[in-house]
Parts: structure tokens; sequence; C-alpha cells
């Protein structure tokens, strides 16, 4: 019986679910880089002094350019309800309203408004209609997401006041070959994606978020939609029940071979015949070449915080190395399918054996096996980056990699950019005689 | 943030007791408790704080119970540190917690003979107040440990940075107890010595001026002793020779300083010693001096008093703000939050105080106490004015032209034409890479024979490029 179970698991991925004992980022932070994607927007965090600690922390310097996000700082009267929650969100707002005149407030909840019950989803709509400005909430707290997730709700939240268009009739038969693409990118990073799709002779309506509020995509129902990035499924289930959108579920476009399997799969369901895909990536792995000869057979554990774990791992395993572990806070089976059968696939290509994932990792256990492991690379949060130098074992920061350009054909190489510049700084080091 | 700042080499011991969706539902239950026993196996502390949030302070969990449960099966002693979050700040709650620790252990080793009943044969002193994220606390401590080791004073105790539990049971042997912040150790002073009386002195040896009152209180306190001590003369040697502030008040450089506005703000500590510093031993016209540690109102207010034109306590940085644009300075001396005002108005800022960045916990050292202290403020004050006036000159004859001269060589043989597209792409870009980006995508173009550059050319640029 053992014998066989133990065939079992090597077959197929492992998945394994801790303590979730682990560091991650609050998911208010989201607000950091949505509000310079959407730039008419303004964001209004309703938490206590931990979560603008946080923010004002983990922004560093962004929060002296004069941001358009704030804090509704919930005081002890408002959590014994001896303020009027709806007073003073109001009057907040109109003060936000007559500083900045944005064209949408959006509303983060955090863990205090979940657990005082603070009626958000209710008390929206009846502010809104008596300052005419959209105010879209989110519960992006800490009770419930990690990091990126934030990014989610808010999405999620978006796609329900995008408009459709009036025909009501589900169209299935449109073969109108064009795509809504949901996951916040910066402009740059949106220009070479979408210019990639229109080379396939595939057009892309609209971006979820776009870079004004009024500026919305139209999703009607049937219309096809694609995630860009791991960590938005509850903005794909969005889409699919509530906007009745069609959703294509394909690997993330990280890495030369992601791309690729983005593009293709998106080819597959539009019925085109991808033209010059492999070529294209093909030219790309060889401006590589240099960095992946650094990384070639080195091993590397990513301790879990921000969900495009997957996907790095399956882009770092085609790249030659080796990894130990994938902690990931959540793991959407459904939405991250096309990139969990890649991972399975790229690791038979490549012949190495499947990682574990860990989901809900344990942070004090994960430091006892890297211990144990002693990987070339650990992927990790700041508060373990200094004391894992300190004990002689490399490591990168993980926010880097949701901070940077990391989508599409053009942007692989800053991917390896940051996975070698440990090596390479250390390597360096390693010359000097002190160590 | 502490292994960042402080460039800690060892893993931060704190860990969260996760609240979750079924904490809300069911409560956390044996979780706290389990936390703490586990972390009791794993990392074997002699104590182990429990800290309430701003989330648990409103589930209103009996966290004391918790505490006395876990304290059951735990060799670690287990407190619950007595802080609402609502109602105090960080460092009212440093200040609090660690009295209660403190008074924890001495209550613990009280009817023991663990607690030392002697005092030590030479005259010794307990430092209090010394923590982690402190400002320039490291250093300070290092300053201070010297000054006491010129004074003939043994230093028995810093408290609590790098200590043990066990030793707070030597507390006693002290003949004294410095406290050299106003913000955090007070408390656990003034027990000390209602407790066990064991007097204290809390002067900020910050500046000249105040270090030597400072020595002379400390001379004065071992006097009635019976320590027939006299500093003067140490006073007198390190204030002319040592120290170099005192020359450099009477110095031409400072001559030029005279009547220069400033504004102060910080914490309480600070902001009003470098006030009195500026005023009293620089000739400096402080504006307006101010602290965001508003339960320390009335002692910042006596302080400063005659030191400058106004005194303003807020935590609203914003209004900070409006008051530096109204007052107009030759500088700012505040926090990282000033430093960034004044960038925007053109105003140089020393930072005197948290809340602060990396590039404040410098490598070098760099005491804002004692006699080394003071030359740093006055390098500190002097480089914000001299830069300053550097500005005003450049401005006054037309700058540098070096800037221009740079820019203007950059793809000078040009013979591309950007299409629109491509051109607002390269605005995007930020300004200290974009000429590089310009550069290196020209001769991609050149090297590809493309004469017309577009936004395709540009990212075929940049993906064929290997740095």
């Amino acid at each position: 019986m053992a014998l066989t179970k133990s065939i079992e698991i090597k077959d197929d991925l492992a998945f394994e679910c801790e303590t979730g004992n682990y560091h991650t980022f609050c998911p208010i932070s989201c607000v950091s880089w949505l509000y310079q994607k959407i730039e008419d927007s303004f964001f209004l965090v309703i938490g206590t002094k931990t979560c603008g600690y946080f923010l004002q922390n983990a922004m560093g310097v962004m929060i002296f350019a004069e941001p358009r996000y704030a804090m509704a700082e919930l005081e002890e009267g408002d959590i014994s309800a001896q303020l009027n929650d709806y007073e003073e969100l109001k009057r907040l707002c109109l003060q936000i309203k007559k500083d900045r005149n944005p064209s949408v407030i959006f509303w983060i909840g955090t863990c205090t408004t979940e657990i005082i019950k603070m009626d958000l989803e209710g008390l929206a709509p009846k502010i809104e209609a008596e300052i005419s400005i959209p105010i879209v909430v989110a519960r992006a707290n800490g009770l419930d997401y990690a990091f990126t997730q934030g990014e989610d709700t808010v999405l999620s939240a978006l796609a329900q006041r995008c408009r459709g268009k009036n025909s009501g009739l589900i169209n299935l038969i449109d073969r109108t070959m064009s795509i809504v693409i949901f996951g916040s990118l910066p402009n740059t990073v949106t220009n070479q994606i979408t210019l990639e799709l229109e080379q396939q002779g595939i057009s892309v309506s609209g971006w979820l978020p776009s870079n004004n509020y009024t500026s919305l995509p139209i999703i009607s129902p049937g219309d096809y939609v694609v995630g860009i990035n791991p960590f938005l499924s509850r903005t794909a289930t969005t889409l699919m029940r509530r906007r009745k959108a069609r959703l294509i579920v394909a690997p993330f476009p990280i890495g030369p071979d992601g791309t690729r399997a983005w593009i293709e799969k998106i080819c597959e369901v539009f019925e085109v015949e991808p033209k010059g895909l492999f070529q294209r990536e093909k030219d790309v792995w060889s401006t590589l070449d240099d960095y992946i000869a650094l990384i070639k057979g080195k091993s590397v554990f990513f301790m879990g915080d921000n969900l495009l774990e997957i996907s790095l791992a399956r882009f770092l395993i085609r790249c030659g190395m080796i990894v130990y572990e994938i902690g990931i806070p959540y793991m959407d089976k459904r939405y991250q399918k096309a990139e969990l059968d890649l991972l399975k696939s790229t690791c038979s290509e490549m012949n190495v054996m499947l990682p574990k994932i860990v989901e809900k990792p344990d942070n004090y256990n994960q430091l006892d096996r890297i211990k144990d492991l002693k990987p070339d690379l650990v992927i990790t949060g700041m508060s373990y980056a200094n004391p894992l130098e300190a004990r002689g074992i490399n490591t990168k920061w993980s926010v880097e990699f949701t901070f940077s350009s990391i989508h599409g054909f053009s942007n692989a190489r800053d991917i390896l950019e940051l996975v070698t510049r440990p090596l390479r700084r250390n390597s360096s080091i390693s010359k000097m005689s002190f160590s | 943030m502490r292994s960042m700042l402080e460039r800690e080499r060892s893993f931060t011991p704190v860990t969260a007791s996760v609240v979750d969706r079924h904490v809300l539902a069911r409560g956390s239950q044996e979780k706290v408790i389990n936390n703490i026993t586990r972390k009791d196996r794993e990392e074997r502390p002699d104590l182990v704080v429990l800290t309430p949030t701003c989330t648990s302070s409103i589930l209103q969990e009996d966290l004391k119970n918790f505490v006395h449960r876990a304290s059951l099966n735990s060799k670690s002693d287990v407190l619950l540190a007595d802080v609402n979050h609502y109602r105090v700040n960080e460092l009212q709650a440093a200040d609090k917690t660690l009295l209660q620790i403190v008074r924890f252990y001495l209550d613990k080793y009280k009817n023991t003979d663990k607690l030392s009943k002697l005092k030590t044969p030479k005259p010794s002193v307990n430092i209090i107040g010394s923590v982690g994220l402190g400002f320039h606390n490291h250093h300070d401590m290092v300053e201070l440990k010297r000054l006491f080791l010129d004074l003939g004073i043994d230093v028995n105790l810093i408290i609590p940075e790098g200590i043990t539990v066990e030793e707070l049971c030597k507390i006693t042997q002290a003949w004294f107890n410095f406290v050299p912040y106003k913000e955090i150790g007070l408390l656990t002073a003034q027990y000390l010595q209602s407790q066990y009386n064991l007097p204290f002195i809390n002067i900020i040896p910050m500046g000249t001026i105040q270090i030597s009152s400072c020595i002379k209180a400390i001379q004065n306190l071992l006097f009635s002793m019976g320590q027939k001590v006299d500093y003067s003369k140490y006073i007198d040697r390190q204030t002319r020779f040592i120290s170099q502030s005192a020359w450099f008040s009477r110095s031409i450089d400072c001559q030029n300083l005279t009547g220069k506005k400033a504004v102060v703000f910080g914490d309480a500590t600070h902001a009003s010693a470098i006030t009195r510093i500026l005023s009293s031993e620089m000739s400096i016209r402080v504006i307006w001096s101010g602290t965001y540690c508003l339960n320390e109102s009335d002692w910042f207010k006596n302080q400063v008093k005659n030191y400058c034109d106004q005194v303003v306590i807020t935590d609203d940085h914003t209004l900070v703000a409006d008051l530096i644009v109204k007052a107009d300075p030759n500088a700012i001396f505040g926090t990282q939050m000033e430093r960034h005002v004044g960038k925007r108005i053109s105003v140089p800022c020393g930072v005197i105080s948290s809340p602060v960045h990396i590039q404040n916990f410098p490598l070098s050292y760099r005491p804002f106490l004692g006699y080394e202290g003071t030359n740093q403020i006055a390098d500190l004050v002097y480089n914000s004015f001299t830069l300053g006036m550097e500005d005003h000159l450049l401005e006054f004859f037309g700058g540098h032209d070096t800037k221009q001269v740079s820019e203007m060589n950059l793809s000078s043989e040009n013979s591309f034409s950007w299409s629109r597209e491509a051109k607002e792409e390269l605005a995007k870009i930020p300004g200290f890479v974009r000429n590089r980006v310009k550069k290196n995508t020209e001769r991609f173009a050149c090297a590809n024979s493309l004469d017309k550059i577009t936004v395709q050319v540009m990212y075929k640029a940049k993906e064929s490029q290997s740095l």
C-alpha cells in the first residue's frame, strides 16, 4: 500500500497545507499600485493606525508624493458605535470630493470593519447617490486575504461596474476576435501585451482596470476574458457568474514559455493558427543565455507570499533550476489549472522532480527545511532576508517581483535580472577575504 | 521593518497568533495558548509577552485568562502587555511595557536572595530606555558608556536592549538610574525610586549646556551619597577641547548663522534639545518648535518656552507642512516627513528624530548624546545651512551649466524619426534612464537599418539588448 501511494505522489503534484503562520503584505497594499494605475481614482482605507503604519512603511518614499489615498482612521468612538458611520464616511467623502474631485472613490474594508461589522456595501449606494461620485467597496482585509489578493477584491468589485451592450441575449456565436484582459499592469506592459496579440490578429477590446474609471471596458455576456496574473480568481469568478463572460483558462504570460502558452491558448479559442510564435520564443530565450548559465542546476526555495510563485517556479524550472518547495498563500486549482499543467509538463520535459506545493505555509517549519536543504536561493520576504543572508543563504526579496515588469516576451530578462542579482552579488563578494 | 532598518542579523523574536475567519466565528480558543506553548518549546525564551493589537482589542477576549493557562504549560514566564491600541501610542506602550516587565521580575525576585540588596562598591548606574528602532540609539549608548567611564561611574545595566530578564535582579545594585530620553524609561525609573529608593536623573545630555547640567546633577547626587567628586575640571576640558561645538559657536562660520531662521519638529526629546542648541548655542532663531508627542505637551512647552517664538503640538503632518511653508525658514530640523516637505519647497532639512528611514541608521558612529554628539549635531546644523547658501548662490549666478552640456551630447547626430506613440512611450520612462533607453533604441535601429522608430522597435530594442 505504502509503496503504491508514494508512486502516485511522484506522478502528480503534491499539495500540502500548513498552519498559515507566514509573513506577507496586508492586501490593503494594493492601494499603492492601483491608485497609480487608475488615474482618476481615490482610495479610502477604512481601518486603524495599524493599517496606516503598514501603508506608510510599505510604500516607502511614495507616501511623500501626495498620493491619492487616505486612511479613514477608526477611533474608540467608532468602534463602540458612539459615532455614526454614515455621517463620518459622508463627511470624509465630501472632503475628498472637494479637495481632489476624483471620478471614483474606493472604500477599502479592513479587519476592523469586518469585526465591528460595518456595513460598507450598504452605506456606499446611499452616500454615492448623495455626493454623486461612484463608490466601489472592496473588502481587502487581512482576515481573509494575502497581499496581491487585495487587487483581486478591488477588480472583482470593479468588474460589476463595467457596462455591457444592451442586447440582453448571450451571443455565443459572436466571432469578433476580441478579448478583455483583467489584471493591473503598468501601461508600458499593457501596450506590449496588446501588440503581441494584435500580431496574431486578436484585438484587445479593453483592460480591467483601465487607466481611467471613466473608460472601463465594455463586457457583455459571451465576451471572452483572460487573466494576466495568477491571483485574480475572484475577479475571474465575478466575470463569469455576474457578467456571463467566457473565461479562457491559460498559463500566465510570465517568462517566454508562459507568454507563448498564454498566446497559444487564446489563439486556440479563436481558432487561429499562431504565427511565428515559436521563433519569437526562441529568440527571447537566446537573449537569456548569459543569465541562464548562472542559475542552471541551482536550487531555489519559494517561501510564498504573493501568489506569483507557481508561474515563477515553472519559468525557473524551464531555465534549468531545481525547485524544492513552492510556498503559496492560497492555491486556486481551477483558476490556475493551465498553469499547474504547464508546471507538470515542464518538470517532465526538464526531467526534474515535481516540487512540493505548500499552501498556507508555516514560516518556522520552512526555515527548518531551508536549514536542511541549503538551497542556492530563497525567495522570501524582507523579515527573513537579512537573517538568512547572515546565515550564508542567498535570498531574493519576493515583493520586487510584484513591483517589477515581469510579463510578456519583452520582460523575461527582467525576471532573471532579479533572480540572478543575489548570485551575481555574492559571487563578487566571495572574492573578498572576509568571507 | 526591524530587519530592514536595523539590518538585524537575527530573526526578530516576534510571532503572530493569526486572527482569521475561524477566530471571528469561534474565538481564538486554544489557538493563542497553543502558539505560546509552541514558541516556548521551539525557542525556549525566558519570557513570552502576549501583545494585543487593534484587532484583538475589539475582539475583547479574555487574554489574561489565556496568559494564565499558557503559563501553566510553559517553562517561560508569560505576560500580557497592558496596552490599549485606542488609548496609547507606540512610545507610551513601550514605556508601560518596560515598567511592567521590570516590576514583574522584581516582584518575582523580591523575597528570594536573588535580588541584590547591596550596592556596588564603586558608584554605578543603570541606563534605562535603550530600545530597538530608537533614533541613533546604539551610538548614543556607546557615547553614554564612555561618558560614565570618564566620570568614574560603572554602568551596572543598560535596559532593555541587550539584557536578559535574569539580569534584572542586579538592578538594585546601582547607585542611581539614568534616563537619557523623555519618552521611554521614565515610568520604570519612577517606580524604582518609589519602591527601592533608587534616585534617578532625567536630563537629556544633548548639547554642551545640557551635558554640563546633566553632569552637575550627577555630581550633586553622588555628593549626597557621600562621594566627594568634582567634575567641573572635566566639564571644562571636554567643552573646550573634546567637543568642538563650543569653539564652533565662537567661530566665524557660526557667526554667519546668527539670526538665520529655523523650524524644529520631532519627538519631545530631540525636538526640545535641538531647539535649545540652535537657540542658545548657535544664535539661530527658531520660529517655531513642535512635537507630535501630544502626551508630553506640558513638559515640552516648558522645555522650549524661552528658546523659540512659538510652540506647536500636533500629530497632523499636513498642518506641520503648512506651518513650515508659512514660516519660510532657512533650514528645517525634523523627521523624514519634514525632509520631504523641505524637498518640495527647496529648503534644506536635517533629520533629528523618528519617524526615520534606513539612511537614519548609519553604519558610522553618529551619536546625538554626549560630547561627540555635540560635534555631530554641529555638523548636521552647519551642513544644512551651507547647502542652502550654496543653492542660493548658484541660483543667483545662473546655476551650474554641466547639466545642459551633458544632455546636449546625447543622440546629437539625430537622424531618426520617432513616431508620436514612441515619443509618448519614451516620455513615460523615468528621467534618469530615459536618455539611455533613447540611445539604445537608436543604436538598435541603426544596426537594423530602421529609420522610423515605433513603439514596436522600442520593445524589440529592449529585448535584444544584453546589458
